[in-house]
Parts: C-alpha cells; structure tokens; sequence
C-alpha cells in the first residue's frame, strides 16, 4: 500500500508538512495526492475510532450472518446494495463460508434491532435466512486496542 | 587500618568511569514529563507471537537448562536465517552460539582472543561497552575516529594510521549506535582488504542488520576470506524488539565458537531457556514482523533528519539503526552543555555525543524509536531551544 495512505490510516490527522518530511515530497504534492485519492474515492471519509463502551449512550451493536439467494443478474451484489441501503446496517461484507452477508447493524435498543431483522430484513426477497449475534464488550476497533495504554515501561536513556 | 575496600578493587574495573549514558540517565529520572529522544531499544512492542509463544513455553514447563551452546532447534533456524538474510552458512552444530545478548557475545569474543596487551582496533563514536569490554579483557584499545564529512564511514586509511604490528582484532559495527553510518560494498571490500593482509581476526557487530533504510545491508562476512577470521554477532533486541529478553549470538569458525563456549559454559551455563523459545518463534516470521517496523523507522528517520537540518543542526542522512547523530557546533554549546540546557530549558533528552567516544563531542544522539507524537512535540521544542542560543 501507499506510504501516504498507510500514514493517514493511522493518523488522519497528521499534518502535510509532517507528511511531506516523513516521504520526502514537497508540501504541495502531499495535499494534490490526497485530493485525488478522495477525488477517486479511495479515501472514503476521515473518522474518529471511539472507545463506545466509555460513552454513557443509549446503543446496541448485532453482529448478523444472513445466507441469501444470488439474483440472477446481479450476484450477491444487488441484494447486498439493498441491504447495505439500510441506515441501521454499519457494515456490510460478502463472506465465504456457511453464510453469504455478514452485517453489523446499530439500533438504540435489543428491541429496536430484533425489529429490523424481522421486519426490515428478513422479508426480503432472496433472504433465505439470519442468525443475530448481540456484542457485548469491544476490546479492539480498528487495530486499536480500547483499554488503557500502559505508561512506557522504557528507561528513560539506555542502554 | 585496613586499605579501603576501593583500593582493593580490581585496577581496570576501578579506572573505569560509568557509563557516561548511565551518568545522563541519573539525571533525567529526576525529571518529570520528559520527552525522551535518549532511548536505545525499540518503542514497538515485541511482536504478540512471540510474547504468546513464550507464554506458552512457560505453561509447558520449559524453564530448564539447555545446551551450553543453546537449543540446536534455534542453531539450526539461525543458521537457516544467516544463510537467507545475509548469504553466510554456519553448521549449527559447532559454529553457532546463543548467548545472553550481542553484550555478552562481545564480551565472549573478547575474552577468547586477547592476551595481555593485545591491540583491539575500533572506531568511534561507537557503542557505549567497547572501550570498556576490551579493557576488562586486557586488551589496549586503538580507537579509530569517524566523521560526518563521509558519513561516519570507516576507511582503510584511518586504520592504516593506527594500526601497529601489535594489532590483532578489528571491531565492526555498521549499522551504527550512535551514528546510523553504514558502509557500502565499496567500503566493506577495502576494509576486507586490509584485514587479511594484516591477518586480523574481525568482531562484527551487526545487531541493527535488518534496520537499513536506503539499501540492504551488506555483511563484512560475505567477502572473499573473511567467513575464516570473523566472528558474526547478531540478536533479537533491535529488530525483533525484544531487549528484556536478553537474546544473542555469535556465529564463527568452529575454533572461535568452541572458545567462547568455553567461557561461556562456565561463567553463564546457557541463555535462558524461555527466551531461546522467544526466538525460535520470531525467526518463524521475519519478514512480516521486521517490514512493518523498518518502513515506520523510515518515515521517522526522514522526519528528524530533515527536521534538524532545517532548524540549523546539521544531520547527516543516517541510513540504518534508529538514531540520528546531529551536530550542535553551531550553536555555540558543546555536548554536555547542550544536553543538559535542553533537559531543563525544553525537557527533552537526548545524549551527549560525548558518551560514545572523545569524537562524539559538538554531536548529540537522537534516538527516533519513538512514537510519530513524541517526535514531532520534540523536535518543535529543540527547534525553539536553538533559536533562542541562537538570538
Ligand atoms: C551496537 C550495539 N551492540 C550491542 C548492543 C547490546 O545488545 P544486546 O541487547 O543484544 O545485549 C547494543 C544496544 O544498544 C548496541 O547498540
């Protein structure tokens, strides 16, 4: 992958001139790369990674499997563009394995969600069936890990 | 009265000084919310398959002696790695040697080829231990000094200048603590040259092998007739970080490897089992674990180095280990004084040049194996430090 993207992968935030050093490319040519990254739609959006379990909020994630038939033009993808079109679906990925869509739906309440699956989703044509599993504690977003990081157990000057 | 319990002392351990890294070290632990650039060991955290493995081993109960040489399984894996990485066969049998440490390796080879009086080349600044190992060893160090001029490279020249016909070892260390110099194939062939015309026997230092960032590295053993007279040094704490676990090697002749054993065999018995185990599981996965963190030293590297250039402190391009080795001349502060004004002016530590050899003055060591955050607040802060010396 690109330098420059795996350094906005980790830090979106870093400046161009900081970029510009770390690459050895001049100011201006860090911004005009990642205007046509966005321009082409490779960077999709910039986000905060939140350690949700900290924040005093109303939410529950569902982690739901769905095996689906595949339409006859248009694959997999018709039915998981439809499905994806559901503001309640975070994401969305074609799987191998024992089922075909793996979905991470957000709702308010456990009751919010179990009426999306059986009200929004399963009634879908080509929904053959879903099995939702509720997530309970996030340990680790992103490659980030939500606990605490340990102070730095270096000495100061070594060795 | 009885003599003190000082003059008692061993006289070559009594006449030398601490560390002038520990000294510096003293000082900043008084200090609170330091950014520290003084830092010799990776930020990263040992890869989790290796820490997981060694768990695993503890579980399994592998808390035992091994072989003074080491577990043959992890000779054989090493030997199967330097053939790989560096393009060097060793018999794992009889020409490997898992020490505690490139330290105690250094100081194993040491002890194994000087007599009394025997001359030790090296070239500094230079790693913080040489002068002193090689003096608990008997032997009379010869340093060789190194200048930014051409990179902190060694040359056949500034050997030639000093070696005498009492000459018997030549140290290596390349890539660098503390300059980040790394010598070509060029350089190497004419340094090679000169050994085995004076038939020198070389220790090479090449724990920060894998940290190069403009070219692969080149080993000292790879040339014509030098597998013969070098003994290889290598470990796991830089690349692989994982210092604590205190793991290295030697690989050499079948000759030079039986006499460090020996010493090694009495006085440390063998590596700690569990960290043996450690590293058979990282060489298991080099390459992942290793590109990952040489391609951050990069990006950090051209951030401090250009970063320092522009303020004023004149930085050569160090091109492997994790250190930057500007010069402070300019601002009018040798290297103490610079370190320690910067300590307690902008509370960010690095090391007085000083610290790795008389040469090292007018320079300060910069570790960069630290995070992007900490890099980019400590070089603003060094930034406003110089330009209010220089105002
Ligand atoms: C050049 C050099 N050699 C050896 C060592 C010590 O390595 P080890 O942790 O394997 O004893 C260091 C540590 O900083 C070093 O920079």
């Amino acid at each position: 992958m690109d330098e420059l993207l795996k350094i906005l992968q980790h830090n979106a935030l870093e400046s161009h001139e900081t970029i510009s050093r770390m690459l050895e490319i001049p100011v201006e040519k860090v911004a005009a790369r990642i205007a046509d990254y966005e321009k082409r739609g490779v960077i999709r959006g910039y986000q905060a990674i939140l350690n949700e379990d900290d924040l005093d909020q109303d939410k529950v994630t569902a982690v739901i499997e769905v095996k689906v038939t595949p339409q006859r033009e248009g694959g997999f993808d018709r039915i998981a563009e439809r499905i994806s079109g559901f503001p309640e679906v975070q994401s969305a990925y074609l799987m191998s394995g024992a089922y075909d869509l793996l979905l991470f739906v957000e709702g308010r309440t456990l009751r919010e969600v179990a009426g999306f699956v059986s009200e929004r989703l399963s009634p879908l044509e080509g929904v053959i069936s879903t099995s939702t599993h509720f997530m309970l504690k996030t340990y680790k977003r992103f490659g980030v890990l939500m606990r605490k990081a340990e102070a730095d157990q270096r000495l100061t000057i070594s060795p | 009265m009885n003599p003190p319990l000082s003059a008692r002392l061993n006289t070559a351990v009594r006449d030398i000084p601490r560390s002038g890294i520990r000294d510096f070290f003293d000082i900043v632990s008084t200090m609170k919310d330091v950014i520290s650039l003084g830092i010799g060991e990776p930020d990263f955290d040992t890869p989790w398959h290796v820490r997981e493995a060694t768990v695993f081993a503890l579980e399994r109960g592998v808390t035992h002696y091994t072989s003074n040489f080491g577990y043959l399984e992890l000779r054989r894996a090493l030997s199967r790695y330097a053939a790989k990485a560096f393009g060097i066969e060793y018999n794992p049998e009889n020409e490997v040697l898992i020490t505690v440490g490139v330290s105690e390796a250094l100081d194993l080879a040491l002890r194994a080829l000087i007599n009394p009086g025997d001359e030790v080349l090296y070239h500094e600044p230079c790693y913080v231990s040489y002068r002193a190992t090689i003096l608990f060893a008997h032997g009379v160090p010869l340093a060789v000094e190194t200048r930014p001029e051409n990179g902190f490279r060694l040359t056949r020249a500034m050997l030639e200048a000093k070696a005498t016909p009492r000459t018997k070892v030549l140290m290596l260390n390349f890539p660098n603590n503390p300059t980040g110099a790394v010598m070509s194939r060029q350089d190497l062939e004419e340094i090679a040259a000169f050994v085995r015309e004076r038939d020198l026997i070389v220790i090479t230092d090449e724990i920060y092998a894998e940290l190069t960032y403009d070219a692969p590295h080149i080993s000292i053993v790879s040339f014509p007739g030098m597998r013969e007279r070098t003994i290889f040094l290598h470990g796991f704490s830089k690349a692989w970080a994982m210092t604590g676990f205190r793991l290295g090697y030697a690989c050499g002749p079948a000759e030079l490897i039986e006499a460090m054993m020996k010493i090694h065999q009495y006085t440390m018995l063998c590596a700690s089992s569990l960290a043996q185990k450690a590293a058979l599981e990282a060489l298991a996965r080099p390459e992942t674990d290793v590109a990952e963190m040489v391609g951050e030293y990069r990006r950090r590297r051209n951030f401090v180095a250009s970063a320092f250039n522009d303020m004023g402190l004149d930085c050569h391009r160090p091109l492997g280990a994790f250190y930057a080795f500007p010069s402070v001349a300019r601002v009018g502060l040798n290297s103490r004084e610079f370190s320690l004004k910067l300590l307690r002016d902008q509370k960010v530590a690095v090391v007085p040049g000083t610290a790795f050899g008389a040469c090292g003055e007018g320079f300060v060591r910069c570790a960069y194996a630290t995070s992007m955050e900490n890099l980019k607040e400590a070089v603003a802060r060094i930034g406003k430090f110089v330009k209010t010396l220089k105002s």
